[in-house]
Formats: structure tokens, C-alpha cells, sequence
């Protein structure tokens, strides 16, 4: 029997839409922890990380720690698509889905799709938030395009992570706990201070972690820091995140069914 | 397809670990009739259900729903079918009429006969009113309702019903009892699970009784009651010992400690009632209150599961 995955996909991104809709304040926690987190790393910190980093100041921080503030945001908002992913699977309506002759894998990219969207949504906030606290990008308009791709490619892969952990979780208590490690990796690599700072074990790990070579690739677009080779290795990341994620989604998926 | 099983199911087994749910059951539905698969908690009526709609795998067994096979043909059979389970699958956060539109969409209903389709359904189904309200918001009655009305949008063959009245008030039930009544009028078949004695006698035209993962009798409600031929007696006591001593006299009676009532089957006939009298006076039981009962489909159910509903 035939199936339309593309129609029923979107028939379930304008679901997904909706409920985000519905519960604003889910998309508004979930972008202001990133905000938040600028505020307090610009304004409190700022002034001495800054000094310590390259002799600059809050200025000069502002300026290098915006792109993993930015990275933070998509890692933030993912978040959002386990707990939604775990709440349609504790509702009926999933086991509805399921004895109807629709494509199964528009349920995922539904919220897949929808995900992105939100993702790019919030980016675009607390990049103004960014803009407004003092970070002074270098990038043209080729850069920009660039970053807003890279993200893209960022939050796709991510998100196919949280809708697996979505899955996996069982409650939504449990899937709203999981993915705070996206948001707290970051930390043990070069987002916030400058990794051969840090003490040898957590240096090692710091430099072959995913997030590093994704913070310095959108630090590398964004700014005049130099981007060598790091773009294609957080986007090799990123590939094997999100073919992980999917495989891994879909065989939960399919078993729950 | 007219003639050929709207449902066929022979030999049908599940196990889950160690226990197993349905130990080879056969069933056969009519197309445009009410079936009822009758039965208490855990007697394996929603594991029947699963099996059929495509959501459980069987261990052994023969199933056709519409002509199809659930395991084979699945996407076959889901575009004949439709499921309303005992649990609301409905989007909360969506309106009622929402949830409508989206079940039209994923049923490629264009968009004006989409629209025709919603309109119809929250009349018919009396959410006109609360169309734009956030199911969340709907009573349990309600959302039982917009629950079918959505099984409804795509026109289904056949109709599962699991328990589709639990945790419903006497009268959300008789309004869903009318729409079944409706439903079956425009010609679809209802595959009906429930543990009411009364619903199924109210709805079904055949009725099988499922305990323990077998169907232990099948039938018309009338075939089912011709079965238990008196009826039974209810004897109420005063107090717990009397009710007792009466449970010594008559063992195979049911008590019924919490209303300090017994059971006991009995075709109502003088003769039969003296020896059911002299029983009890040879013990010297105390009786309060005594009353003859013609039979209904509860005596059916204790008579065979030898549980009272």
C-alpha cells in the first residue's frame, strides 16, 4: 500500500507547530537558560575571564563567548524535543498514529522538522540578545549564511540525538533529565575558557570532545579566530550524530510499535 | 467483501514471558454486526484488540481483519480500520477541532472535504459548541466522544471498541450506547470490548465470553441467558456470621461480603426453592431477605467464570 511521507510529515510538523504554540512556555525556558547564561558569563564574569583569556576584558569575552552561547541555545532547545517525543509517547494518541494507514516515520520528523525550526527561532534571539550585550562579529554576509547553515546541520543532528533519548526515556521526567549533558559538555571543552587551561585529563578529553571542534567552528565563522580545519571535523560530528540518532530512534520506534 | 468475515480469527495464542494472555481463541464477526468479547479485567479482551489492529504480533493463530492479514498486510488493514481504546488518543493540547483536521489530513482528505468531514463529526457528535476549545479542557464524556469522532474520519470497515464506556457516567454511557446504535444503522462492524454485562446486552448482536484467555462460551445474549436456566436467589443477612453459616450450607453459592448478600444458582421453582429453604433450615441460618432472580447475562458470566462481574 502506498504511503505519503512527505504529506504526512508535514501534516505533523503543522501538529508540532501547534502544540509549541500552545505551550509557549516551554520554547521561552528553554531560550532563556542560554540568555541567561550570556548575561551571567558577559556581566559577572566577563571582566576577569576576559583578562585572563587574552588580556581584553568584558569586551573581548563577550566576543569569544557568544558562538558557544549561541552553540548552547540549539543544545538548549533540543532539549525541549526529548521531553516532546516522551510526552507523545506516554499519550494515546501515539497508539492512535500507530493503527492508522499513515508513513510511521512522519511521527519522528514532525518533530524533527519542527525542532530545526525552533532551534533557528531561538538561535536568532539570543544571537539579537548577543549582538546587544557587546559581541562584534567579523563575518560578511557569506559567514553569516555560512553560521545559519552550520547551525542548521547542528540542531538536525542534535535534535535526532533527543528524539532517540525521547524514546529511550519511558517518562518525561527522565527525558526532560538525560540531555542536560548536551548543555553541560561544553563546559569541559574549549566554550568558556580556553582549553590548555585546564588540567591534563580534562585537557585531553576537552580536545577530542564533539563540542570543541563545533564551539571553534563557530567561533572561526563568526569571528576573526582562525577556523582551520575544525568546520569538517565538527561537521564529520555532527554526521555521526545525527545517523546515530535516526538509527537509533527508528529501532525504539519500531520496536515500541 | 460482502459475505466474507469482517473478522476471522482461529487458534489465536500470546504469550508474554511465562503467561499467557490467550491460550487459542476463534472468532468470527459478521460484516455490519456488533461483537462483543465480554470479560474482566485482565481476561485478555485488549490484548485481542492489539493483536487485530496491528500494535501486537500474535505468537500463533490465523487473523484476518477485513480480508487482511494484521502481520502481513498491516498498512491493509489499518486503512480498513478504526481504534478507539480505553485510554483517550487524543492531542490535548490541540482543539477538538483540531484533532479533527488532523486526522482528515492524515487521511488525505482534501482541504474542503476535510473541513465537511470536521464539521460533521463535531455535530453529529455534539462538540459543535467546544469545537475551539483545547481538548484539555473537555470532560471525560467528551473527550470519549472527539476520541470516536476522530476514529470516524476515515470511514472505517470495522470498528474496534475497547471498552469504550469505562470510567464514563450512566449518562455519557447511554449517549455512547446511541451513537454505537448510529454507527452500526450506516452498515460498519463493531468489534466491541467491554466488561459490562449490560453494554454488551444493550449493543451486541453476538457476544463471546472470554476468562483466562479462552473463550468459554459464545452466543446470542439470548442463546447466552437460555443457558443458565432459573436465574438465581439472593439471600441477604443481618449479620457476617449468618452469612457465613449460609456459606457452609450452600457451597456453591457466591457471597457478596459487603453487602452481606449471597448468590446462589437456582431455576426459581417451588421445588427448587423448598430444597433451597430446607437447606438453610437445617442449619438454623437466619435469613434477612430473600429474592428470585430471572435470569440476566450476569448469571451467564458467574455460571462460566465462576466470578461475579
Amino acid at each position: 500500500m502506498t504511503t505519503y511521507p512527505v504529506r504526512d510529515s508535514a501534516t505533523m510538523l503543522r501538529r508540532n507547530l501547534k502544540r509549541m504554540l500552545r505551550y509557549p512556555s516551554m520554547t521561552v525556558t528553554l531560550v532563556a537558560m542560554p540568555v541567561i547564561f550570556l548575561l551571567l558569563f558577559v556581566f559577572i564574569l566577563g571582566e576577569t575571564l576576559g583578562a585572563g583569556i587574552n588580556g581584553g576584558g568584558r569586551a573581548a569575552y563577550a566576543n569569544y563567548v557568544a558562538p558557544a552561547i549561541i552553540m548552547m541555545t540549539v543544545m538548549s532547545t533540543v532539549q525541549g524535543t526529548a521531553i516532546s517525543v516522551a510526552m507523545d509517547m506516554t499519550e494515546g494518541i501515539i497508539t492512535r498514529f500507530r493503527t492508522m494507514h499513515i508513513a510511521r516515520v512522519s511521527v519522528l520528523t514532525g518533530h524533527v522538522i519542527g525542532s530545526v525550526l525552533q532551534a533557528m527561532l531561538a538561535v536568532g534571539i539570543v544571537t539579537l540578545v548577543a549582538l546587544a550585550v557587546g559581541f562584534r562579529p567579523t563575518a560578511g554576509p557569506l559567514e553569516w549564511l555560512a553560521t545559519a547553515g552550520f547551525l542548521t546541520v547542528l540542531a538536525f543532528a542534535f535534535v535526532w540525538l533527543c528524539v532517540a533519548l525521547g524514546l529511550a526515556a519511558g517518562t518525561v521526567e527522565t527525558a526532560s533529565n538525560t540531555p542536560m549533558v548536551l548543555v553541560l559538555l561544553p563546559f569541559l571543552g574549549s566554550g568558556f575558557v580556553p582549553t590548555d587551561s585546564m588540567p591534563a585529563a580534562v585537557r585531553w578529553f576537552a580536545e577530542y570532545q564533539p563540542f570543541t571542534p563545533i564551539i571553534e567552528a563557530l567561533r572561526g565563522l563568526l569571528t576573526d579566530a582562525p577556523v582551520g580545519n575544525t568546520v569538517w571535523i565538527a561537521l564529520a560530528w555532527c554526521a555521526v550524530i545525527a545517523l546515530g540518532g535516526y538509527l537509533w530512534s527508528k529501532r525504539l520506534f519500531d520496536r515500541a510499535s | 467483501m460482502k459475505g466474507a468475515p469482517a473478522i476471522a480469527v482461529t487458534a489465536l495464542r500470546k504469550s508474554f514471558g511465562k503467561h499467557t494472555v490467550l491460550d487459542g481463541i476463534d472468532l468470527h464477526v459478521p460484516p455490519g454486526s456488533v461483537f462483543s468479547l465480554l470479560g474482566a479485567n485482565g481476561a485478555g479482551k485488549t490484548t485481542t484488540v492489539k493483536i487485530m489492529s496491528t500494535l501486537l504480533a500474535a505468537d500463533a493463530g490465523e487473523v484476518r481483519v477485513a480480508g487482511h492479514d494484521p502481520v502481513r498486510a498491516p498498512d491493509a488493514v489499518r486503512a480498513a480500520i478504526g481504534v478507539t481504546g480505553q485510554f483517550s488518543a487524543v492531542d490535548k493540547l490541540l482543539t477538538g477541532e483540531e484533532n479533527l483536521r488532523l486526522m482528515a489530513d492524515l487521511h488525505h482528505l482534501g482541504r474542503a472535504e476535510g473541513r465537511r468531514t470536521t464539521t460533521d463529526l463535531l455535530a453529529r457528535f455534539g462538540l459543535t459548541e467546544a469545537a475551539r476549545k483545547p481538548a484539555s479542557a473537555y470532560s471525560g464524556g467528551m473527550l470519549r466522544r472527539l476520541d470516536l469522532a476522530m476514529t470516524l474520519a476515515g470511514s472505517p470497515q470495522v470498528i474496534f471498541l475497547d471498552e469504550p464506556t469505562t470510567g464514563l457516567d450512566p449518562r455519557s454511557r447511554r449517549d455512547m450506547w446511541q451513537i454505537v446504535r448510529d454507527l452500526v444503522a450506516g452498515g460498519v462492524t463493531i468489534f466491541l470490548t467491554t466488561q459490562y454485562l449490560e453494554e454488551a446486552d444493550e449493543l451486541a448482536d453476538r457476544i463471546a465470553v472470554l476468562d483466562h484467555g479462552r473463550i468459554v462460551a459464545e452466543g446470542t445474549a439470548e442463546e447466552l441467558k437460555r443457558r443458565i436456566p432459573g436465574g438465581h436467589v439472593r439471600l441477604t443477612f443481618a449479620a457476617p456470621q449468618d452469612l457465613e453459616a449460609a456459606r457452609q450450607a450452600l457451597p456453591e453459592a457466591v457471597p457478596d461480603p459487603d453487602t452481606l448478600a449471597l448468590r446462589v444458582p437456582n431455576d426459581g421453582s417451588m421445588r427448587a426453592l423448598k430444597t433451597l429453604i430446607d437447606r438453610l433450615d437445617d442449619r438454623a441460618v437466619e435469613v434477612d431477605e430473600l429474592s428470585v432472580h430471572t435470569p440476566d447475562l450476569d448469571d451467564v458470566f458467574l455460571a462460566l467464570t465462576g466470578q461475579p462481574t
